[in-house]
């Protein structure tokens, strides 16, 4: 039992696309609450409907019917301004692939998103430094994507995600292009996230992720069909 | 920090850049070069129809109103006669003769006008004084330095020539006290001005009392039509031709080259206006996943358009300086191999340099270049940022 006000609270979420004119549910009647600290990896097969799932919680797609409360604002309901801004400062997205702007430098990518809510620029830039040497990349702040190696992108791309101190980290396969011993670093780096006090949503193939988070929800075609708690929340700290 | 990725998507591709930024200067030189094209023909035309404030051109009857060769008699009677009218303030006679001018081991031959120095329209002063006795001449500088001789020179001349039996006519000795601009004698040509008098005198009885324009300057805000069909009247032998209707009469030779330069201006419009959106396109398309990346972590659909459209208006305005510096330059050069044609008078340009035409164009082109970026900026933000993220991990 958790007392604490869910971060986020899905219910009966569906998302049905139309393939060759037939409706095709990827998300089926899906509910789940996720509290503040916590940290949840979603495993399952390929196709059970693990991104669909986190693009929807990241407001960057709709639910065809259900409710979804983030921070108890109803996502479904956000024009496209609305859901935009939303993202913008209450979700922090990690992309399997890095996908950074390869013409800005680690620093200035960490910087796009605080820029876009416009801080002040000398703001933008100390906390994109504070940033990047939180993720273990301080003395990499003018590197462009190409000068990094995988796990150093995928470490900015952390970073960024984090830029406007988000309520939740979403992210999808974030090790999935990584080599295992890159991929342990970037485990690492979620758990120390996570006891600072960030609330993670992960979805994964990779095993040792799983097992790292608190949390493991596994899904088959488009219902979660198991939700495990296997570290418990201890005292939970607001992150920086 | 989006015009920065905006600037630096350009720069990313240098090559590209660089070939459409060449292409909109083309097309914007093109654009400025039929614009000029346009309004120089016609502004040109004025200038040399409207010559110092004559308003009327009258030529003999049934001859081609810029015909030299035709003459009439009663020169001297006619303008008295026109000079009497109450609307008109100057009357100016021209005769048209040929003059000879022997040197060391040749003749010269050169274009001669029988003109009234005190009330004159076709030469301005460029050099040395003007007319001021009968045998004192004005000549241009292509006759100068065909013949070698140098202002304040008395040298002998004649009106006619007969090349077999090496003999000259209407002989006599006259001084070069100026050189002149002569405005309807085309580029190279060589020409001579002496008193009307002096021309009639030169040609004996050919060309006595004889004369073959005449131009007319009407008080301000007569009727000038009136006043020429009032001339026209009184005189069955001469036709009047006003500055207006002569203007008329060429605009509507040129609009057949207006309406070609309209096709061709419209065609460089056009061109510069696809290229411009096949290159933002492809740069969009090129860059899909991380626009669909910046949507999703909260960059708003007004900061794409911006960076799209940003880059069509730099990509066009870069192009469009380019293509003014290009195009006046091409004008220029156009206009001397034009310039060449037989005949034309030498102040004939067919390109005009008009800054607001040249603004125009710019304007032109860049409002071009930034509707360039309307339909890839609209397709950048409708995306679907989860479509198109899956897409791009697929790719
Ligand atoms: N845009 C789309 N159009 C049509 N079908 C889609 C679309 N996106 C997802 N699907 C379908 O929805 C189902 C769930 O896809 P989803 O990507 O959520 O699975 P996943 O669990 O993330 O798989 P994986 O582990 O391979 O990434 C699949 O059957 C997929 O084919
Ligand atoms: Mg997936």
């Amino acid at each position: 039992m958790n007392l604490t006000q869910p971060v986020l609270s899905a219910r009966d979420l569906r998302r049905a696309y139309l393939v060759a004119g037939a409706p095709v549910e990827a998300v089926r009647g899906l509910s789940l609450d996720v509290h503040p600290g916590e940290w949840v990896a979603v495993v399952g097969p390929s196709g059970c409907g693990k991104s669909t799932l986190l693009n929807l919680l990241g407001a960057i797609d709709r639910p065809t019917s259900g409710q979804l409360l983030i921070r108890g604002r109803d996502v479904a309901v956000m024009d496209d301004a609305e859901a935009t801004r939303f993202r913008l400062t209450g979700i922090g997205f990690v992309f399997q692939r890095f996908y950074l702007m390869p013409t800005l430098s680690a620093a200035e990518n960490v910087e796009l998103p605080m820029a876009e809510a416009k801080r002040p620029r000398a703001e933008r830039e100390a906390r994109a430094k504070e940033l990047l040497t939180y993720v273990g990349l301080g003395a990499r702040t003018d590197h462009r994507p190409f000068q990094l190696s995988g796990g150093e992108q995928q470490r900015v791309a952390v970073a960024r995600a984090l830029a406007n101190r988000p309520a939740l980290l979403l992210a999808d396969e974030p090790t999935g292009e990584l080599d295992a011993r890159t991929g342990e670093e970037m485990i690492a780096l979620f758990d120390r996230l996570n006891r600072d006090g960030t609330t993670i949503v992960t979805v994964t193939h990779d095993e040792e992720l799983a097992q790292a988070a608190r949390r493991v929800i596994h899904m088959r075609d488009g219902v979660i069909v198991d939700d495990q708690v296997r570290r418990p929340l201890e005292s939970v700290a607001r992150p920086a | 920090m989006i015009a920065r990725l905006a600037l630096a998507s350009l720069t990313r591709r240098r090559g590209r850049t660089a070939l459409t930024i060449a292409g909109v200067a083309v097309a914007t030189a093109m654009l400025l070069d039929m614009v000029m094209l346009g309004s120089g023909m016609r502004e040109s035309f004025r200038g040399f129809i409207e010559q110092q404030g004559f308003q009327l051109r009258l030529t003999p009857r049934g001859t081609m109103p810029f015909d030299s060769e035709a003459t009439v008699g009663g020169a001297q009677a006619l303008v008295a006669r026109i000079a009497e009218d109450p609307e008109v303030v100057a009357v100016a006679p021209v005769l048209g003769a040929k003059l000879f001018t022997p040197r060391a081991d040749s003749v010269v031959p050169a274009f001669l006008l029988g003109i009234d120095p005190a009330v004159q329209g076709d030469y301005v002063l460029a050099e040395g004084r003007d007319i001021a006795a009968p045998d004192e001449m004005v000549v241009n500088g292509a006759w100068l330095e065909a013949t070698g001789v140098r202002l304040g020179d008395t040298i002998r001349v004649a009106s006619g020539y007969d090349a077999q039996l090496r003999r000259f006519s209407g002989e006599g000795s006259v001084r070069v006290v100026g050189r002149g601009r002569f405005m309807m004698l085309a580029g190279g040509e060589k020409v001579a001005a002496l008193p009307i008098a002096t021309v009639q005198g030169m040609g004996g009885e050919d060309l006595r009392d004889r004369l073959s324009v005449v131009l007319v300057a009407t008080r301000a805000g007569a009727d000038v039509e009136t006043v020429g069909r009032r001339i026209e009247a009184s005189d069955a032998r001469v036709s009047a031709l006003s500055t207006e209707a002569a203007l008329r009469f060429v605009d509507e030779r040129l609009s057949y080259f207006r309406q070609l330069a309209f096709i061709l201006a419209s065609v460089s419009l056009i061109t510069g206006f696809l290229l411009v959106t096949t290159l933002v396109t492809v740069s969009v398309n090129e860059r899909i996943g991380e626009i669909a990346v910046m949507r999703a972590i909260g960059v708003a659909r007004e900061r794409i358009v911006v960076q799209v459209m940003l880059e069509g208006l730099v990509l066009s305005v870069i192009g469009a300086v380019l293509g003014l510096g290009l195009g006046i330059v091409t004008a220029k050069w156009l206009n001397e191999i034009l310039s060449a044609f037989p005949g034309l008078p030498a102040a004939f340009d067919f390109f005009l340099f008009e800054p607001s035409a040249a603004v125009r164009s710019l304007g032109l082109i860049i409002s071009c270049g930034i509707g360039a970026g309307l339909w890839p900026a609209w397709r950048a933000t409708t995306l679907s940022i989860a479509q198109t993220l899956r897409e791009e991990a697929v790719a």
